[in-house]
């Protein structure tokens, strides 16, 4: 029996015993069946298995469930809070940013963390943790135009406050 | 001696070779009496062409199931089922990989219905309830799908008139339909769908044909084709819960791998798999060649495959193998019937004329999800939930496979991650079937990065050989253009030229080769245009007035209008530099037109190119929905420029030499240029479809653009300058 890993997900309380050798990412699809968070190439090169790990955008492929212990993870499914979407989420809605979509998960992951890490964050920081991700449809475009479009949005929502 | 237009290498447009038919399949048999798969491990690669005798509909040209093309809806029941509580579902074969059938579709039929896209729901191809429009492919869906859904769906329509008609007695003149409902507007009598559905006489019509020739709304009048409809599951992709097929759970299913040759034709000749059977939880299957395992999770299956591995005893294929080194000689020394004489080299005599031969690498697909299928066997009959273009060619594979009948298998395709042409084929989902069959319960198979960059199927490499003469106007009077190996499409020239011979040519694939966007049209576009460039500078012309000497095309000319007016081409033209190049290229394909200005910078001491600035004018007829066209022509864009700046398939002895993302290096952010999309719209003429064509221009404007800075010849892809 392996030993018992304790962490936070998705804001609760979270104990399993897997090989703690085993990827997180496989564990959250196969163990916890929380299949929003993608693989896309099992080395940490195109960022589809983007979680973030205390707010730290992070590839789950390549992050053993052993490294989570005492942390505290969000994936794709714990972002919205009470059925609203999270800003980031909304604008890739709002710019219909994605084409499949297998990314996009990833992408929100990547956008969301950097600005849990600094609400102010600019666009070019944003964009330079985006630069690890991969989009095969080539929706670089819209992405863009969503980063910006949650960016202004939350100067707004920052003004106003 | 050929003096007219031969034209040989063009097949018709409904030829399915056109669109470049599906990749041969693995060629699984899990027969009783022929257990074995030959094809794939027995051969190897080098022999994967031409395994499945197409059937005698699909040499003709006829919609057959499971065909390209389809059988169509056979009644109206098969097209649109109305609840009775005022639900409308509609029914396509069509699949969504990220190209927006599935909001192109609902827009078809809510328009037709008169209701909102809202209000629809679409089935997309679940063999066991949607019709077999046939692949998602060759741009398909927009010119013989979306007309497919209007028609079943304005026949529905036309139902509800003549049911008010005979309910109230009165002319169908007086009638309006609105919001999914029949209004009289004097007495302010309405019925609605939900009405429609509760009439056996309705459910008895709903049971013959779809009539032909039913009246479609005219695009002047149309609601909700032509606006941005956004797909319709868009909330559950930014929320995380659709479910791609890699996301298909089945109760009690466990998780599967399949161990791969360590090379190309590599032949198992023993394995040991006692300790592996030995252990539990754990179900290893060998058929003849196959080996694959089954586990309670990924990563037990991949220890127990990588021990079962270095048991393996392998006989390799016969060196010395094709390398993607020496691909160019490979391909020309094996062209089929070698390779054709110019048939104008008497006009050569004497005139200023121009040999090149260019060179268009292998290139993988790479789409973000990896080929995944779930398989569940029930009582005998086949479950398989995959990511493929072809639901009902998929079906018929594993039928083949497992010596099934075609009823007791049922595909489902859920909205899965990108294709782009390369998922054609259903060797997972047999996988995936013949690991749960002896396992006895369902089975997820998810293909790795590393088996999608190997065994899927490639882009073919093209070697081209072209040939033009100019006449003392400078205008062009012979060309002769050979493309050997990588296929048709595109390979006639869209310029008039007094003489011209345009073929394909078969050649010997070292590489499993399949669709991609575009297909050969992605290669012949950019030999033939950057050849353009080549022969407009030995003219003294300027590339776009070089062009537009040669053009009648009022559609393509429009678009080389537009590109270059927005580009302010003239300009840049004259503003180019050693380090700043401008380049142009256009083309024309499945009946839509692109025209393409590109502005790269050169840093000559490090040898960088870097794309600045992309303008590209398109035009497929009437456009069905502007947002999803948008992306599709910047999506073909940014893949267009992987293309041109860096894929490339290496490999040797057998072996991919760069099957990782780290090694085949696709467009990310940083790479993405100012992008400038003009959509021509056209409602005066029929949609198609514009999932492929806006890729082909992109290459050769790019290697148009470095030529100009340079002035030496770029011959192959990806574009080099030192």
């Amino acid at each position: 029996m392996d030993a018992a890993i304790a962490f936070t997900l998705n804001g609760k309380p979270q104990t399993i015993s897997p090989d703690p050798d085993r990827p997180l990412l496989e564990v959250l699809r196969e163990d916890l069946h929380l299949t929003g968070t993608k693989f896309g190439c099992g080395e940490g090169a195109c960022r589809a298995c983007t979680v973030l790990i205390n707010n730290q955008p992070t590839p789950s492929c390549i992050t053993p469930i052993s490294a989570v212990e005492g942390q505290t993870v969000l994936t794709i499914e714990g972002l919205a809070r009470d059925g609203k979407l999270h800003p980031v989420q909304e604008a890739f809605l709002a710019e219909g940013a994605f084409q499949c979509g297998y990314c996009t998960a990833g992408m929100i992951m990547g956008a969301a963390g950097v600005m849990k890490g600094n609400p102010g964050a600019h666009e070019t920081e944003i964009m330079a943790e985006l630069q690890r991700h991969i989009c095969r449809c080539g929706s670089y475009v819209k992405y863009r135009a969503a980063i910006r479009r949650v960016v202004g949005l939350t100067q707004i929502e920052k003004r106003q406050a | 001696m050929k003096t007219e237009t031969p034209d040989r290498g063009t097949p018709p447009l409904d030829d399915p070779v056109d669109f470049g038919g599906p990749a041969d399949s693995f060629g699984y048999d899990f027969g009783l009496t022929r257990r074995s798969f030959t094809k794939l491990l027995g051969g190897g690669l080098m022999l994967a062409v031409g395994l499945h005798a197409k059937s005698p509909a699909q040499e003709s040209g006829q919609r057959s199931h499971g065909g390209f093309l389809g059988t169509g809806a056979r009644t109206l029941a098969a097209r649109i089922h109305l609840g009775t509580d005022g639900t409308i579902t509609v029914m396509a074969g069509k699949v969504e990989g990220g190209q927006g059938a599935r909001a192109e579709l609902t827009q078809a039929a809510a328009e037709e219905l008169r209701v909102p896209a809202s209000q629809v729901q679409m089935i997309l191809a679940d063999t066991s309830l949607v019709p077999d429009d046939g692949m998602t492919a060759g741009s398909g869906t927009t010119p013989r799908t979306v007309p497919a859904v209007r028609q079943g769906a304005a026949a529905a329509r036309n139902l509800l008139i003549g049911y008010a008609c005979s309910q109230w007695e009165v002319e169908p003149a007086a009638l309006e339909v609105r919001d999914g409902k029949i209004v009289h507007g004097t007495s302010r009598r309405a019925v609605s769908y939900a009405d429609l559905a509760k009439s056996a006489d309705v459910a008895r019509q709903f049971e013959r044909a779809i009539p032909a020739g039913v009246e479609l709304t005219p695009v002047k009048e149309w609601r909700v084709m032509g606006t941005p409809v956004l797909r319709p599951n868009a909330r559950e992709i930014v929320a995380g819960t659709r479910q791609f097929p890699s996301d298909v759970t089945r109760p009690g299913m466990f998780y599967g791998k399949i161990l791969r040759p360590p090379a190309y034709g590599a032949k198992l000749l023993s394995i040991d798999t006692t300790t592996a059977k030995a252990m539990k939880d754990l179900t290893v299957v060998q058929d003849d060649q196959f080996v694959g395992v089954v586990a309670r999770n990924s990563s037990t299956a991949l220890d127990a495959l990588a021990a079962l591995a270095k048991t393996a005893k392998w006989e390799n294929a016969p060196a010395p193998q094709p390398s993607s080194k020496d691909l160019a000689a490979y391909l020309k020394q094996n062209a089929e019937g070698g390779v054709p004489a110019n048939p104008f080299a008497t006009d050569l005599a004497g005139a200023k004329s121009l040999h090149q031969t260019y060179y268009v690498p292998y290139i993988q697909h790479a789409p973000l999800e990896p080929r995944a299928a779930v398989a569940e066997w029930t009582d005998g009959k086949l479950t398989v939930w995959t990511g493929s273009q072809n639901p009902f060619g998929i079906r018929n594979e594993l039928a083949r496979a497992f010596h099934l009948r075609e009823d007791d298998v049922r595909v489902l395709i859920p909205d899965f991650g990108a294709a782009f042409g390369g998922k054609h084929t259903g060797e997972c989902a047999v996988e995936a079937a013949r690991l749960a069959k002896t396992a006895g319960k369902p089975v997820s198979l998810r293909w790795s990065r590393e088996e999608e960059f190997t065994w899927a199927y490639f882009r073919p490499a093209a070697v081209i050989d072209a040939e033009a003469s100019l006449d003392p106007h400078g205008k062009i009077a012979t060309w002769h253009f050979i493309n050997i190996n990588s296929g048709p499409n595109a390979v006639d020239t869209p310029y008039s030229i007094p003489k011209k011979d345009c073929q394909f040519v078969a050649s010997k694939p070292p590489l499993r080769h399949g669709s991609y966007r575009g297909l050969a049209a992605t290669a012949n576009n950019f030999a033939r245009e950057v050849f353009m460039d080549e022969l407009a500078a030995r003219a003294g012309a300027d590339p776009l007035d070089f062009r537009m000497a040669h053009l009648q095309d009022p559609r393509l000319r429009a678009v080389l209008e537009c590109a270059a007016n927005e580009f302010r081409w003239s300009d840049r033209a004259k503003q180019k530099s050693a380090d700043i190049g401008v380049g142009l290229a256009c083309g024309v394909e499945k009946g839509s037109y692109v025209a393409a200005c590109v502005e790269v910078s050169l840093d000559h001491a490090r040898g960088k190119l870097k794309v600045n600035r992309i303008c590209e004018a398109y035009e497929c007829g009437a456009i069905v929905n502007p947002a999803n066209l948008l992306s599709q022509v910047q999506g073909a864009v940014v893949m267009g420029l992987g293309a041109a700046l860096r894929e490339e398939v290496q490999f040797e002895n057998g072996k991919i030499l760069n099957d990782s993302f780290g090694r085949y290096l696709v467009p990310r952010f940083d790479d993405v240029p100012e992008i400038e999309i003009h959509l021509i719209d056209r409602p005066d003429l029929p949609s198609a479809g514009a999932g492929e064509t806006p890729i082909i221009a992109i290459a050769p404007a790019i290697a148009n653009a470095v030529y100009s800075a340079t002035g030496k010849s770029v011959l192959s892809l990806p574009v080099r300058f030192t």
